[in-house]
């Protein structure tokens, strides 16, 4: 069997997030390369955050997933540098958030340390600007909870990271 | 010298971890429950990619020098059994005299105001110290600062904002925060201090100058502090011993609740 480069990169379009099964890891941005060598394969993935435990279930589904195309040779390394950021995020993937519920992170991530921001959040279900944050942290990792004050519906976000 | 210094780092990042898990459960509102949870992930994440780095330079040690280099029979055994060491053996198999981490990251929760004003502190001084260490010529070291420098970000964020609220709110929240600095104040002092093997990494790795750190940590300190109408505590005999494994009796409570599954069930999975 011969296995391309551009088979691997559209075998990953079925790895989803297990935090977000709206986005595949190619949505997130989080591989970073591809390398096929004969009938072998090497992974190198980024982790969003240090401690996301949802790195460890997505390696296993992206042997999984290629286990399902009769590859069985995967190797998936972890690389810390450059640092992973929200901005790699694909277009696709932002939008793919919004439909799902998530507001999608709005700007260009930078390390301000500016207290009590306001960082004009879009409601992902009535698009009001009017909304309100309630915490920084979230049920996971990536995520901040925010309330709209038009339509009265929380929502999470996706900090910009 | 490099082993104790990753242990170091990693130690810190552990055992603030696990104090900021004890309040899983506990938080005074749900949100901040999850908050103080989110930064424990955030922490045991740095602290994996430091143990995993360390167990490397140890597996790497001649073996004479391996069994030196901790006293626990635990590990000990392993040692001698010729098997590399993990991440989790460096965690869960070490005796408290062995751990690295400042007093200041032991220091027991207390209160809300005491957490905020411990991890105030330390977010501080992780932000300004990965800043530098992102620039250290070990580019394991290097990207790990790099990762955590964003995470450390947003916890300062949190923590200065907790300063504020309560220092800045009612008379009560007031006087418990200012009391909460005061007598966290005298364990920030180890942060500065630098050890034999911290100097020895500045020489050797271009690892961060505590001098420089300690003034860019004072500005910062001062300035949250003076936002949130407290005083900045005077000069203050400081505690110390930490980087030297000589801790308080209160990491022992942690390491026996800590290590006891790995310590009675060795190697023991979920
Ligand atoms: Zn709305």
């Amino acid at each position: 069997m011969i296995i391309t480069e551009q088979q691997v990169w559209d075998w990953l379009t079925d790895v989803k997030d297990p935090e977000v099964p709206a986005l595949s890891i190619l949505d997130l941005g989080i591989v970073r390369r591809v390398v096929v060598e004969e009938d072998k394969v090497a992974i190198t993935i980024t982790p969003t955050y240090s401690g996301c435990p949802a790195m460890d279930v997505i390696s296993i589904s992206i042997r999984m997933a290629l286990a399902g195309h009769g590859v069985k040779n995967v190797a998936v390394d972890m690389q810390l540098s450059p640092a992973w950021t929200t901005d790699w995020m694909t277009e696709d993937g932002k939008r793919k958030l919004k439909e799902y519920g998530i507001a999608p992170p709005n700007r260009k991530a930078f390390s301000s340390l500016g207290l009590f921001e306001e960082e004009g959040i879009t409601c992902p279900r009535c698009d009001s600007e009017d909304t309100e944050l309630v915490s920084r942290y979230g049920p996971t990792s990536c995520k901040a909870l925010y309330k709209c004050n038009s339509c009265k519906e929380p929502f999470e976000h996706f900090k910009c990271h | 010298m490099k082993l104790p210094y990753v242990l170091r780092l990693a130690d810190d990042a552990l055992i603030l971890s696990q104090r900021l898990g004890e309040w899983t459960g506990h938080g005074p509102i749900l949100e901040q429950d999850i908050a103080l949870t989110n930064a424990a992930l955030d922490h045991i994440g740095r602290a994996r990619s430091l143990y995993q780095y360390a167990a490397d330079l140890f597996n790497s040690l001649p073996q004479d020098e391996k069994s030196k280099a901790f006293t626990s029979v635990a590990l000990q055994q392993i040692v001698s059994s010729g098997a590399p060491l993990t991440e989790d053996n460096l965690a869960y198999l070490r005796d408290g005299w062995d751990f690295r981490n400042v007093l200041l990251a032991e220091r027991a929760n207390i209160d809300w105001a005491y957490t905020v004003a411990r991890n105030f502190f330390l977010d501080a001084f992780h932000y300004f110290y990965f800043t530098a260490l992102v620039k250290c010529s070990d580019t394991t070291l290097s990207a790990i600062a790099e990762k955590s420098l964003k995470e450390v970000t947003y916890h300062l964020k949190w923590s200065s904002e907790w300063v504020i609220r309560l220092g800045d709110g009612t008379d009560e929240s007031h006087s418990k925060m200012q009391e909460a600095i005061d007598e966290t104040w005298p364990y920030t002092g180890e942060l500065f201090q630098p050890s034999d093997y911290e100097t020895a990494m500045q020489q050797e790795i271009g690892a961060p100058g505590l001098d420089a750190v300690r003034s860019q940590w004072i500005e910062r300190v001062n300035a949250i502090l003076t936002e949130a109408t407290l005083n900045v505590p005077k000069e203050a005999w400081m505690h110390r011993g930490g980087k030297e494994g000589i801790h308080s009796e209160e990491l022992g409570y942690m390491l026996a609740e800590m290590q006891y599954m790995q310590r009675t069930y060795p190697g023991m999975e979920w």
